[in-house]
């Protein structure tokens, strides 16, 4: 706003009026390119920022246990050895059950609301569900240890015992918080992303295919297997696996619910741990610069996972979007 | 003749199937509120909102600490994560095509999905552990942290719905590319960016990872940002953790208030954008 080149205002020979505009224009030009350029840099830089500082933070912790720490199962800050296979077990392992009770769910959602769901109930329903993506994971936490944990405890789990006991999986003394509250918690949370994520894929799918299997005498049913989803499949896989990487990264309703043991149990209905739950209850009572380290290397192993995770769904999302663009 | 009546009752079945998906979706929406507010709002008098907590066995105290705390930790990462992040987002549809635009926009979606507890840890060895004691300002630089590259990919993709005829019209006046971009691009696209500033804001105000090692929570109403602040993610924490009955019904109702702060931001960023398209009409 210094310098707004004006030349009504000056009144001079027309050629030095002209220069002056030029001079200032670009001036002008030249200072907002290199605020925009360095902002931009911030991102990248941040990024390298991350790493670094994760790196640098773990470093004690990769000297002291190389690739090792990854595998081992010990955790004793009073001895300082520390392992975080249980960790990494517990968090594969949520995320995975999470994934299998969600991607039926919220495909079955997805497809309903883009092919066959009365025009008028399309965009509430679809708002509601992606209200609770909008709702604190702390607020999930809150609701899973007094509404949901009860419940479970006292309907759901006796009778899956009941009827399923013969699985080691459902065997065992009944915890409120264990591996599978902390994994029904994160099915409805990353819901909404798998939900929102795969209705915008399917919306991308030219009307086309759809008319094309119809007129072949598909019924709807058929037009979705056999024309709509393979269309949107690389799409619809990107979007699994953004669902993914929230649910490996989800922190504060998994640490309130899992129960936070480091032992491994084949029981789900025992109490377990994940990576993001370790660092949020450790951190900050952390005994000794080891003790962080290890945690910090947790962190890096996490960031390490997620951001190959996100990687990869961004790539198939991006490359249906091409498709659909040009077609 | 029956195999096409089989067919049919397949496709039924499997709309039937997806029906009860979507209930399934929509209940726990349904019964998280529901709950919020049964626990939440009984019985709770206005000196909730107006007074700090009270010592263990006391009756009554309130939450102002932490509607205070969130307010300022918040605000501060606004005032850091914005700027940037529409500067950011400026560059990458301005300049878009060069490489620094598609590295910038590749990272921010890869940053998006960082899990936050990653960026609280970030923000403890950059921030916390160089300034040797925790602080409302170390919370502030995770949440801008987190808030940057969101707001970054909402503010280009809403400046590459301004037409390009828009800016050409300005610079054929004979308008500088900088006057451009602020005096018709920005001022095109402005209702939207602060709906999506203010979505983002909305997401932040909610994390909790973040703060549970750089802020740190507090039992005291303080304005000092160099020290440990209360905000209300953590106090709902806190108390939901704690072994006291008493500390319980205070998680619910600050539960009730932060949900409340969440949607008024959310309903607030519907209504600007509202407003854009009546004055339009």
């Amino acid at each position: 706003m210094a310098q707004p080149a004006d030349p009504a205002a000056t009144p001079a020979p027309p050629g030095q009026a002209q220069s002056r505009s030029l001079a200032g224009g670009s001036l002008g030009d030249v200072v907002f390119k290199w605020i925009l350029i360095l902002s931009a840099l911030a991102i990248p830089l941040l990024l390298g920022g991350l790493l670094y500082e994760l790196v640098k933070g773990s470093l004690p912790a990769i000297e002291a246990f190389g690739l090792g720490f990854l595998t081992s199962s010990v955790w004793d800050p009073v001895a300082e050895r520390f392992g975080a296979w249980p960790l990494i077990f517990g968090t594969l392992l949520t995320s995975f059950i999470a994934l299998l009770l969600a991607v039926p769910l919220s495909l079955g959602v997805a497809i309903y609301l883009t092919e066959f769901a009365p025009g008028p109930i399309r965009r509430p329903v679809a708002m509601v569900i992606e209200l609770l993506a909008a709702i604190p994971s702390v607020v999930y936490g809150l609701w899973g240890i007094f509404v949901l944990i009860p419940f479970l405890t006292s309907t759901v789990y006796p009778w899956l015992q009941g009827t399923l006991g013969f699985l080691p999986i459902f065997q065992g003394p009944i915890y409120g918080p264990s591996v599978l509250s902390a994994s029904l918690i994160l099915t409805i949370m990353v819901m909404p992303y798998i939900m929102s994520v795969s209705r915008e894929v399917l919306l991308a799918v030219p009307e086309g295919q759809r008319e094309a299997a119809l007129a072949l005498g598909a019924t709807r049913w058929e037009a979705v297997t056999s024309a709509i989803v393979p269309y949107a499949k690389s799409g619809i896989i990107g979007a699994v696996i953004l669902g993914l990487g929230r649910a490996l990264g989800e922190t504060m309703a998994v640490t309130m619910l899992i129960g936070n043991s480091h032992e491994i149990s084949a029981s789900l209905f025992a109490p377990g741990y994940s990576m993001a739950a370790a660092i949020a209850n450790e951190f900050s009572e952390a005994a000794s610069t080891l003790h962080y380290a290890s945690l910090t290397y947790v962190a890096l192993a996490l960031f390490g996972v997620t951001v190959l995770v996100n990687a990869g769904a961004r790539l198939l999302i991006w490359r249906v979007g091409r498709r659909g663009g040009s077609a | 003749m029956n195999r096409r009546a089989m067919r049919r009752f397949v496709s039924r079945f499997m709309v039937g199937l997806m029906v009860l998906a979507v209930v399934i979706a929509v209940l726990p929406l349904l019964l998280i509120l529901g709950s919020l507010l049964l626990r939440g709002a009984g019985a709770r008098s206005p000196a909730f909102f107006v007074s700090s907590p009270a010592p263990v066995g006391m009756p009554g105290g309130g939450v102002l600490h932490a509607i205070v705390g969130t307010l300022m930790i918040v605000g501060m990462a606004s005032l850091a994560g914005i700027p940037l992040g529409i500067a950011a987002g400026f560059y990458c549809s301005e300049y878009n095509g060069t490489r620094l635009a598609s590295v910038t926009r590749f990272v921010a979606d890869v940053l998006n999905g960082t899990p936050s507890i990653v960026v609280g840890v970030f923000a403890w060895t950059w921030v916390v552990r160089a300034q040797g004691h925790y602080s409302a300002t170390a919370g502030a630089v995770a949440l801008a942290v987190l808030m940057l590259p969101m707001v970054m990919r909402t503010t280009e993709e809403l400046l590459k719905l301004v037409p390009v005829s828009l800016r050409e019209a300005a610079l054929a006046l004979g308008y500088s590319r900088w006057r451009t971009s602020l005096v018709v691009v920005l001022r095109t696209a402005l209702p939207g960016i602060v709906t999506g500033s203010l979505l983002s804001v909305a997401r932040i105000a909610g994390e909790t990872a973040p703060l549970l090692f750089t802020v740190l929570g507090s039992q005291y109403l303080s304005f000092d940002v160099d020290r440990p602040m209360a905000a209300l993610p953590l106090v709902v924490y806190q108390y939901a953790i704690g072994p006291y009955p008493a500390w319980h019904r205070l998680a619910w109702t600050s539960a009730l208030v932060l949900i409340l702060v969440v949607l008024v931001l959310s309903i607030a960023a519907r209504i600007v954008t509202r407003q854009r398209f009546g004055r339009r009409d």
